[in-house]
C-alpha cells in the first residue's frame, strides 16, 4: 500500500484524495457521504494516486471528479462510459471510475451504459440514484416512481421507472451491487468490492437529494425501519432480515416469498445468496424485490469473472504482433500491386 | 469535347485488327448490382495502373445492398479514365460503355457522346428485362442507337459455351460473365491478363472450380475480341510520363487509413480509432481493423457520440485518438467535438461527406458539411479544418491533421467526401523518411504544472496523461480559469478564454504552407476550390490557360484557418469563381472574410463536377 508510482513510499490516507476545490453540493446532500466513503476506500487499495481517473457526465453527482485529488474528467451529459472506455482501452493500468446520476446514466446516457456493461470494460460505475434531476432543479427522472409529482409532472408522471439493477443484470454486468449513501460502512464495503473487481462494476447508490426529493428512500432505508424493510445480500448466506433476524426470503418454486422463521420454517428453507451464479436470472428476481411487498435488497447481486474488453482488445494487438511482426510502415505502404516508373 | 476524352475512330476493315494509339480513354462498366461491376472496374483499374497509365476512377453504386435485379435503381457503375497524360478526374463522359443489361443502358446512355462505343450483352435484352427497364421497344433493334457504335455481344451464351467442360451449376457459370466481358475489354485496350489471373487464383484459392471458371471466362472474352472479327481495331494507351518512383493504386479511404497509421508511427504513439459504421466512411474502419500489428486499436462504438467520446478518452490517455463518420454522424458528434475544444485535447475527426441533409443520398458525393465543420457547434468553437484534394492526398492530410492536432492541442476536422473516398488514383509512394515528423512532449514535470498553462508560441496547453505522478488534475467542459483550469464563471475570464481558444487556432496559419497560384499570379478569373473538386477545376483552368485566357486557380487544403496569403491573392483578380458541390458555402466565407465578390458555382446532384461544366462556366466569365 505504498505510493510506488511517485517513489515517496508513503502510505496514502484519505487526505491525499481530497482536492483543493471547495465542495459545492447543497448542505445535507447525500453526495457528501458518498464522496467521503470513496476517499476512505481508495487509500486502502494499494494503488498509487496517479493511477486513478474519475470520469463523469453532467449533474450534481457528476461534479464528483473535481473534489477528488486524482485525474479527473467532467465530460458531457451521459457520455462518461464512452470517455472512460477510450481511457481504459488505451491505458489498462489505470483504475477508471465513472460517476453518474440517474438522469445522466439512465436517460441521456442509457445507451452507453448498456454497452459498456455488456462489453465488460474494466471500469467502476457508481450511479448516484436520487430519483430526480437535481442540477436542473427538480424534474422527474427515469427512476422516479410512477405518479410522481414534480415540476415537469404536475399531475404525476405517467412513465414507468427503470430499475437500474435490473438493467445492469440484463446487460450481464459482471459485478452488480447496491448501497445507500447513509449506510456508510456498507457503502464502503461495496465500493471496495467494486474497486477490486476485475471487469465492469456497477454500483447503484440510493442518494438523498434533500432539496428536490428529500426522504425518497426514508420509507425503507431510514434508520428506524431499515432492518425490517431492507435485506442485505451476502454471498453464501441465507436471505435473513428483520430487527430480530426472524424474517427471510424463500424460493417457492416460481417466485420469491417473504416468510417468518418459526412454525416449521427454518433457515435451511431460505434462499442462499449466490453472487457467483453464472446466469443472472436469480439475481434479477432479487433485484425486482421492492418495498412494500418485499424488503429492498442491498449488497452484491452478482460478481462473476469474465475476460474484460480492454484485456481482449489488447490481447488481439499482441497476437497480431506475434503473428505478423511489429508493423513496418515502409512495408505497409508498399503492399498491394506496385509498379515502377523509371 | 474536353482534353481528357478522345473519340475512338473506326478504321476500314482489314484482315487482322490493328492497334491504334490513343492518348486518353474513358470506360464505364454498368450493370446490375449483382453483376460484379465494382469488382470488374477495380480489376480493370489495377491492370491499367500496372501498365503505367495515369488514371482516375469513379465507382457509382446504389445505396441498396441488393436492389431488385434488372431495375433502374439497381444499376451499379464504375468509370475509369486512363491516359498517357496527366489524369485528374475519372473523365467527363465515357468513350466506351459496357452495358450488362437494358437498365444499365437506359441509365447511362445519356452520358455517352455521339459516336461513343457501346458493348452490350444482347442475351440480357429479353422482353422481360426490357420491360423492367421501362423500354417499350428494343433499343438494339428500333434504331434509337443510330448515333453510337453498338456492339451486340452474346456475353452470357459465350460465357456458358466457354465453360462447357467445367463442372459447375449453370447459375455459377453465368456469374462469370463479368470476367468474360473484362477479358474482351482487356483485348480491346491491349491489357495483359496475367495480373488478373493471379488475382483470381489467390482470391478463389479455396474454390478451385470457381477460380478455373473465372480464369477461363477471362481468357475466352479476350480470345473473342481477337477472333470474332467484330472489331476492326483495338487500342493502346501509352505509359504516362509521370514522375519516376514506385507506384500503387490507392483510394481515398485507403489513403486516409494509411495516413492515420503513418501519423501514429511518426508520433511514436498508438492509434485509437473509434467509429460507428456509416457509408462512405466504414472502409476506414475496415482497413484499420486489419492492421492491429501496428498497435492500432479500433473501437466499433454503439453510436457516433460514443465514438467521439472514446476518441477523446484515448487522447486524454495519451493515444492518437481519431474518429471517422459521414454527415449524419457528424451531427451526433457535435457536442463531443465541443468538449474536445474545451478540454483542448488532440483528436482527428474525419468526415467523409455525402449528399443531402439527414440521411440524404448515402452513396453519392457532396461538399455540404463545410459550414457544419466550421460552425456546427454551440457558442464560439474554433476547430482546425483541413481537406484533401485527391485520393492520395488523404494520406498526407491525415498526417497533417494529427501534426496540427498534437502541436496545438486541438480537435482537427478532416473533410473528405464520397468521391475521394471511393475514387482511386496512382500514388507515388513517399519514403518514410520524407514524411513530416510529429513531435510529442508529454508533460512529466510536476514543478509549476497547471493544466491550462500555455506554450507562448502555439498557445497549446500541456498534454499531461493519467498515470503521471504529481500531475493529477481535472479537466471538463465547464469554462475554466486561465492557467489553473479551475471551474470559473468570471465574465472577464470567460472572454479571455474564448479569445485564447480562437487565437490558438488562428496561429496555425503561421504553420501551414502558403497558397500557390496555378497560373499567373494576377489576372481576370481566379477559380477557388477546396477538397475533391481539385481535379476538375485544375483541368478546366488548364484548358483555358492553353487557349491563352487569363485564368488561374488556387486550391484550399486548409479551411480553418485559411492560409495567410489567401486575401492578397483574391484581391489580385477581377473575378472569383468558386465551384462547390453545395450551394456556395466557401463562397460565403470568402465574401465574409475578405469582402470580395466571390461567385458561387454550385452543383448539388450527388455527382462530381465534369471538367466541361467548369470550362463552360469560366467561359461565361471571360
Ligand atoms: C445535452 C444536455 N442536455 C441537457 C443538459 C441539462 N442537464 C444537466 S444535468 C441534467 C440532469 C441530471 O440529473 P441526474 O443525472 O439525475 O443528476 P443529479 O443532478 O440529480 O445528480 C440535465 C438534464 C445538459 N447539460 N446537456
Ligand atoms: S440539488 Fe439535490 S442532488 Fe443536487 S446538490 Fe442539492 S441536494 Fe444534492
Amino acid at each position: 500500500m505504498t505510493l510506488e508510482g511517485n517513489g515517496q513510499g508513503v502510505k496514502l490516507t484519505k487526505k491525499d484524495f481530497v482536492s483543493d476545490q471547495e465542495v459545492r453540493w447543497c448542505p445535507g446532500c447525500g453526495d457528501y457521504a458518498i464522496l467521503a466513503q470513496m476517499q476512505k476506500v481508495l487509500p486502502e487499495l494499494g494503488i498509487p494516486r496517479e493511477k486513478f481517473v474519475f470520469v463523469s457526465g453532467i449533474g450534481c453527482s457528476s461534479r464528483f471528479p473535481y473534489y477528488m485529488n486524482t485525474y479527473g474528467f467532467h465530460g458531457i451529459h451521459g457520455r462518461a462510459p464512452a470517455i472512460a472506455t477510450g481511457i481504459k482501452v488505451c491505458n489498462p493500468d489505470l483504475s477508471v471510475w465513472v460517476v453518474t446520476g440517474d438522469g445522466d446514466g439512465l436517460s441521456i446516457g442509457g445507451n452507453h451504459l448498456l454497452h459498456v456493461m455488456r462489453r465488460n470494460v474494466d471500469i467502476k460505475i457508481v450511479l448516484f440514484n436520487n430519483r430526480i434531476y437535481g442540477l436542473t432543479k427538480g424534474q422527474y427522472s427515469p427512476t422516479s416512481e410512477f405518479g410522481k409529482k414534480t415540476k415537469s409532472s404536475p399531475m404525476g408522471t405517467v412513465e414507468a421507472p427503470v430499475n437500474p439493477i435490473c438493467l445492469a443484470l440484463a446487460a450481464e454486468a459482471t459485478f452488480v451491487a447496491r448501497s445507500v449513501d447513509r449506510h456508510t460502512d456498507h457503502l464502503a464495503y461495496v465500493l471496495e468490492r467494486a474497486a477490486r473487481h476485475k471487469g465492469v462494476a456497477f454500483v447503484e447508490v440510493f442518494q438523498n437529494c434533500n432539496i428536490f426529493n428529500d426522504g425518497a428512500f426514508e420509507p425503507f432505508a431510514g434508520r428506524p425501519v431499515k432492518d425490517d424493510r431492507m435485506v442485505v445480500l451476502e454471498h453464501g448466506k441465507p436471505l435473513i432480515f428483520g430487527k430480530n433476524h426472524d424474517k427471510g426470503i424463500r424460493w417457492n418454486g416460481t417466485t420469491l416469498e417473504v416468510v417468518t422463521l418459526g412454525n416449521g420454517i427454518t433457515e435451511s428453507d431460505l434462499l442462499v445468496h449466490d453472487e457467483k451464479r453464472p446466469d443472472p436470472a436469480l439475481a434479477f428476481l432479487l433485484a425486482r424485490m421492492d418495498y412494500p411487498e418485499y424488503p429492498v435488497p442491498v449488497g452484491v447481486f452478482r460478481a462473476v469473472e469474465k475476460p474484460t474488453y480492454d484485456e481482449l482488445v489488447n490481447a488481439q494487438i499482441e497476437t497480431a504482433i506475434a503473428e505478423r511482426g511489429r508493423g513496418d510502415l515502409e512495408k505497409l505502404l508498399r503492399s498491394g500491386d506496385l509498379w515502377v516508373i523509371e | 469535347m474536353t482534353e481528357q476524352t478522345s473519340t475512338l475512330t473506326t478504321i476500314e476493315p482489314e484482315a487482322r485488327p490493328q492497334i491504334v494509339e490513343l492518348e486518353t480513354v474513358t470506360v464505364r462498366f454498368a450493370g446490375d448490382s449483382g453483376d460484379g461491376i465494382q469488382l470488374t472496374g477495380t480489376l480493370f483499374t489495377n491492370v491499367t495502373a500496372l501498365v503505367g497509365n495515369d488514371l482516375g476512377t469513379f465507382p457509382d453504386y446504389p445505396a441498396e445492398i441488393r436492389a431488385p435485379a434488372g431495375t433502374l435503381p439497381g444499376v451499379s457503375a464504375y468509370q475509369i479514365c486512363f491516359s498517357s497524360q496527366d489524369v485528374r478526374t475519372p473523365g467527363d463522359q465515357p468513350d466506351v460503355l459496357v452495358a450488362f443489361n437494358p437498365a444499365a443502358l437506359k441509365v447511362h446512355l445519356p452520358d455517352l457522346p455521339e459516336g461513343g462505343m457501346i458493348l452490350v450483352n444482347v442475351d440480357a435484352f429479353t422482353e422481360y428485362n426490357l420491360k423492367k427497364a421501362g423500354y417499350t421497344s428494343n433499343p438494339l433493334e428500333d434504331g434509337s442507337l443510330a448515333k453510337y457504335r453498338v456492339y451486340k455481344i452474346p456475353m452470357t451464351t459465350a460465357t456458358l459455351n466457354a465453360l462447357r467442360e467445367i463442372d459447375l451449376p449453370a447459375k455459377d457459370k453465368e456469374r462469370c460473365k463479368n470476367f468474360w466481358a473484362l477479358g474482351l475489354v482487356y483485348w480491346l485496350f491491349d491489357r495483359p491478363l496475367e495480373p488478373t489471373l493471379r488475382w483470381i487464383e489467390t482470391r478463389f484459392r479455396k474454390n478451385p472450380a470457381i477460380a478455373q471458371a473465372n480464369a477461363t471466362a477471362l481468357r475466352a472474352g479476350y480470345a473473342y475480341g481477337d477472333a470474332a472479327e467484330m472489331f476492326t481495331v483495338h487500342y493502346r494507351v501509352r505509359r504516362a510520363q509521370i514522375a519516376p518512383g514506385v507506384y500503387r493504386k490507392i483510394t481515398g479511404n485507403e489513403a486516409l487509413a494509411l495516413g492515420l497509421i503513418a501519423a501514429s508511427q511518426l508520433a511514436g504513439r498508438p492509434l485509437f480509432y473509434a467509429s460507428y459504421p456509416i457509408t462512405p466512411a466504414s472502409d476506414i474502419l475496415h482497413e484499420l481493423a486489419v492492421h492491429k500489428n501496428f498497435g492500432v486499436r479500433t473501437f466499433q462504438a454503439e453510436d457516433e457520440i460514443a465514438a467521439m467520446c472514446a476518441a477523446i478518452g484515448a487522447a486524454f490517455a495519451g493515444y492518437l485518438g481519431a474518429t471517422g463518420t459521414s454527415g449524419p454522424g457528424m451531427c451526433l458528434k457535435s457536442e463531443a467535438i465541443n468538449l474536445a475544444v474545451m478540454v483542448e485535447l488532440p483528436v482527428v475527426i474525419c468526415d467523409i461527406q455525402r449528399a443531402g441533409p439527414s440521411t440524404g443520398m448515402p452513396t453519392k458525393t457532396e461538399q455540404g458539411d463545410l459550414l457544419q465543420a466550421l460552425f456546427g457547434r454551440n457558442s464560439e468553437s474554433p476547430v482546425a479544418v483541413v481537406a484533401p484534394a485527391t485520393p492520395a492526398d488523404c494520406f498526407f492530410m491525415a498526417i497533417e491533421a494529427f501534426r496540427i492536432a498534437i502541436k496545438y492541442m486541438t480537435p482537427v476536422i478532416l473533410l473528405s467526401d464520397g468521391y475521394l473516398a471511393n475514387g482511386a488514383e496512382p500514388w507515388r509512394l513517399p519514403s518514410v523518411e520524407e514524411l513530416p515528423k510529429i513531435e510529442i512532449r508529454f508533460r512529466t514535470d510536476p514543478n509549476g504544472f497547471f493544466p491550462y498553462l500555455r506554450d507562448p508560441e502555439t498557445l497549446a496547453r500541456p498534454w499531461a496523461i493519467p498515470g503521471t505522478p504529481g500531475l493529477e488534475h481535472r479537466i471538463g467542459g465547464l469554462e475554466k480559469q486561465h492557467i489553473t483550469g479551475n471551474v470559473s464563471y468570471d465574465p472577464k475570464n470567460h472572454e479571455l478564454m474564448v479569445k485564447l481558444r480562437a487565437e490558438k487556432i488562428a496561429r496555425i496559419a503561421d504553420d501551414i504552407p502558403p497558397l500557390e497560384v496555378f497560373g499567373e499570379p494576377e489576372g481576370k478569373v481566379l477559380v477557388v476550390g477546396w477538397g475533391s473538386t481539385y481535379g476538375a477545376i485544375t483541368s478546366a483552368v488548364e484548358h483555358w490557360q492553353k487557349k491563352g485566357a487569363s485564368v488561374s486557380s488556387i486550391h484550399l487544403r486548409y479551411l480553418n484557418p485559411f492560409p495567410h496569403n489567401l486575401g492578397e491573392i483574391l484581391h489580385r483578380f477581377e473575378k472569383i469563381l468558386v465551384p462547390e458541390l453545395n450551394l456556395g458555402q466557401l463562397a460565403l466565407l470568402l465574401r465574409g472574410r475578405y469582402l470580395v465578390d466571390a461567385i458561387p458555382f454550385s452543383k448539388v446532384q450527388g455527382r462530381p463536377f465534369k471538367i466541361s461544366e467548369i470550362i463552360d462556366r469560366i467561359g461565361e466569365l471571360l
